[in-house]
């Protein structure tokens, strides 16, 4: 039986794994809050009204959390122009012929579940897939469409000049009305995205064993040894520092 | 001058001619200059403009509608907005108010158009119907797109009163068989300025008509081409019950305490959070209230499409195109549930799929783990 070994390679650096959680809390932030907003518990009380403010704290909360993820969102547009090739924008973009050919590949052997005669360990993505590449593409553009008719719907309360450069929209798309159904709706595609992608992270982690759970922790993923190139002039220097750490039989 | 008078005069003298005291006409340039929003060093300026200023000429037409605005504009708050500004004095030709009818009215309007070519306020009440040749509105003969576009060849400006005018409003609403067609969509070449709202309320009305008198010049405007002194905010932001919004305290139904206590009705379906209009500080009939204050939730009437954003009494409404009874969050929880479910199934066919894989990486684990040392 074949045994491989595997090297410890960094793939998602601090400034991702960052972005990564505090994206994922303020999604979870804003869609309780939101559907808080949305449809407020009966809380009864017999103070007097002006000694409350819950619903305001949770409004307050719904917006701060807003302008965290609007930022974490810049940021990691930054990101993808200084990152390493997993976090470049080039990863999301998967219109050459080596992506395409992994998107049918992922979709052939991880959505509908065939097995390959001979499995090709080069169809093993280091980073992530070309399929979720487009996942995440369209995340990103379903945050736009949260940050476009949230800072919009904000805009007329709002005395910043940010939220403020967004006011174009809720007349753009004909009324309050309207921009409040669509970002609450979205809100729903979110929990769907959660929904696959957390399930595909433990599917990848359960059927590869790569560390695909642990990767958006430590940042990184193990890679079998014949992806690596020059490996004889490496292993004469790393292998007698690391041994413990970066090899694990499989 | 003298000559002229008979035909020009200024709103002043017309004021004065229709017995108002000057006390009266400051009285009430004071007061619009407050619905205005200016402030108090602008009085002058209202007066003088009222003093000094012929009337404009002014042509209301009504298409498609139901004349609530005239209705909500004559209950103008102060006698002189409805004597003066608009009613006996300056409309020269409005089919519900003016003293001619027929042949006369028809004519009154073709001079006026005639004689103050490029000078006279168009005002429309009501929304165009394009279907079936325009037939479903017709005065003196001729269609409603007909007569506007000919109107609107030498007009100043156009006002487009009520949110028929302003965006359709109820004739629009689906399936909207007439066609229904709000102004801005047929005239392009004009400014032209959009005061929604089934009716507007008479002091706004009032307000453009004296804003445009003492500048000589349209408001400021809004991205929608609404007056940003009466549109810029929302119902909400300046509604009495707000406070109760923010302490969390609301109606849940209409004949709950909640309801008695005067909380907001924010969960019984109340468009205040999405309506810009200014109900909350100007109010109706002279100021006594509005919807709100008597209980009932706004239903935003000043809104795009409010006919069709789903019931009055519902905050999530239906999505078009899943029917009526489906809101966003029911239509959200059946696709999660059928997402779950499909990753259920996929977790357990991968398994399957995968058995021969995944023994093998398991025995070669547990052979491993039996090669450590102690």
């Amino acid at each position: 039986m074949q045994t491989r070994k595997f090297r410890r390679v960094y793939v998602w650096e601090l400034p991702v794994r960052f972005f990564h959680w505090i994206n994922a809390l303020s999604i979870i932030i804003l869609a309780i809050t939101g559907f808080i907003i949305a449809n407020p518990p009966a809380i009864l009380s017999n103070r007097e009204a002006s000694d409350i403010y819950w619903f305001g704290t949770v409004r307050f909360i719904h917006f701060a959390t807003a302008y965290v993820f609007f930022f974490n969102m810049v940021m990691r547009i930054y990101w993808s122009f200084v990152g390493n090739r997993f976090s470049s924008w080039r990863a999301f973009w998967p219109f050459n012929k080596k992506m395409w050919h992994n998107f049918l590949h992922v979709i052939k052997v991880d959505v509908f579940l065939a097995n390959e005669k001979k499995p090709d360990i080069k169809d093993i993505s280091i980073g992530h897939n070309s399929v979720a590449a487009i996942s995440y593409v369209i995340l990103f553009l379903l945050a736009l469409v949260q940050v476009f008719t949230g800072f919009g719907l904000y805009s007329s309360t709002a005395s910043w000049w940010l939220p403020k450069m967004f006011a174009w929209v809720v007349p753009f798309l004909g009324g309050d009305f309207i921009v409040r159904t669509i970002h609450h709706t979205t809100t729903w595609l979110f929990i769907l995205f959660t929904l696959i992608h957390v399930y595909l992270v433990f599917y990848h982690d359960w059927l590869e064993g790569r560390g695909e759970v642990s990767s958006m922790f430590g940042g990184y993923k193990f890679v079998c040894d014949e992806r690596l190139k020059q490996l004889a002039e490496d292993e004469e220097i790393e292998a007698p520092v690391d041994e413990e750490a970066m090899e694990i039989i499989e | 001058m003298a000559l002229e008078k008979s035909v020009k005069e200024t709103y002043y003298e017309s004021i004065i001619k229709q017995g108002y005291s000057r006390r009266d006409f400051m009285k009430f340039a004071t007061y619009i200059a407050a619905y205005m929003g200016l402030e108090t060093s602008m009085i002058g300026q209202v007066a003088k403009s009222l003093e000094n200023t012929f009337r404009i000429p002014v042509i209301w037409e009504h298409y498609q509608e139901c004349t609530c605005c005239s209705e909500s504009f004559i209950r103008s708050d102060h006698p002189i907005v409805s004597d003066i500004i608009l009613d006996k004095i300056s409309l020269d030709y409005t089919l519900t108010l003016m003293a001619a009818s027929g042949h006369q009215a028809e004519a009154a309007k073709q001079a006026t158009m005639e004689k103050y070519k490029g000078e006279y306020i168009l005002c429309v009440e009501g929304s165009v119907p394009l279907g079936d040749d325009g037939n479903y509105c017709c005065i003196a003969g001729r269609s409603a797109k007909e007569l506007l576009i000919e109107a609107a060849e030498g007009a100043k400006a156009i006002i487009a009163w009520g949110s028929c005018a302003s965006n359709g409003c109820v004739q629009a609403a689906y399936p909207n068989p007439t066609q229904a067609t709000p102004i801005h969509k047929i005239i392009k070449n004009k400014p032209i300025i959009r005061v929604p709202g089934c009716p507007p309320i008479g002091e706004v009305m009032a307000g453009i008509i004296v804003h445009m008198i003492t500048f000589g010049r349209l408001p400021e405007l809004d991205g929608l081409g609404r007056p940003k002194a009466f549109y810029s905010k929302r119902v909400h932001d300046s509604c009495y019950r707000r406070p109760y919004y923010d302490a969390g305290l609301f109606a849940e139904t209409f004949d709950d305490q909640n309801a008695k206590d005067g909380y907001c009705l924010y969960k019984v379906g109340c468009r205040g959070p999405m309506t810009y209009n200014s109900c909350g500080t100007i109010k109706w009939n002279n100021g006594v209230s509005y919807p709100i204050q008597s209980g009932h939730g706004c239903i935003g009437c000043s809104e795009e499409n409010f006919w069709d954003n789903g019931p009055f009494y519902e905050r999530l409404t239906g999505l078009a195109g899943f029917g009526i009874e489906s809101s966003a969050d029911t239509i959200g929880k059946v696709a999660a549930g059928v997402v779950a479910g499909g990753l259920a199934v996929h977790a357990v066919a991968a398994n399957i799929s995968k058995r021969k894989e995944l023994k093998s990486r398991t025995s070669r684990g547990i052979q491993n783990e039996k090669k450590l040392e102690s």
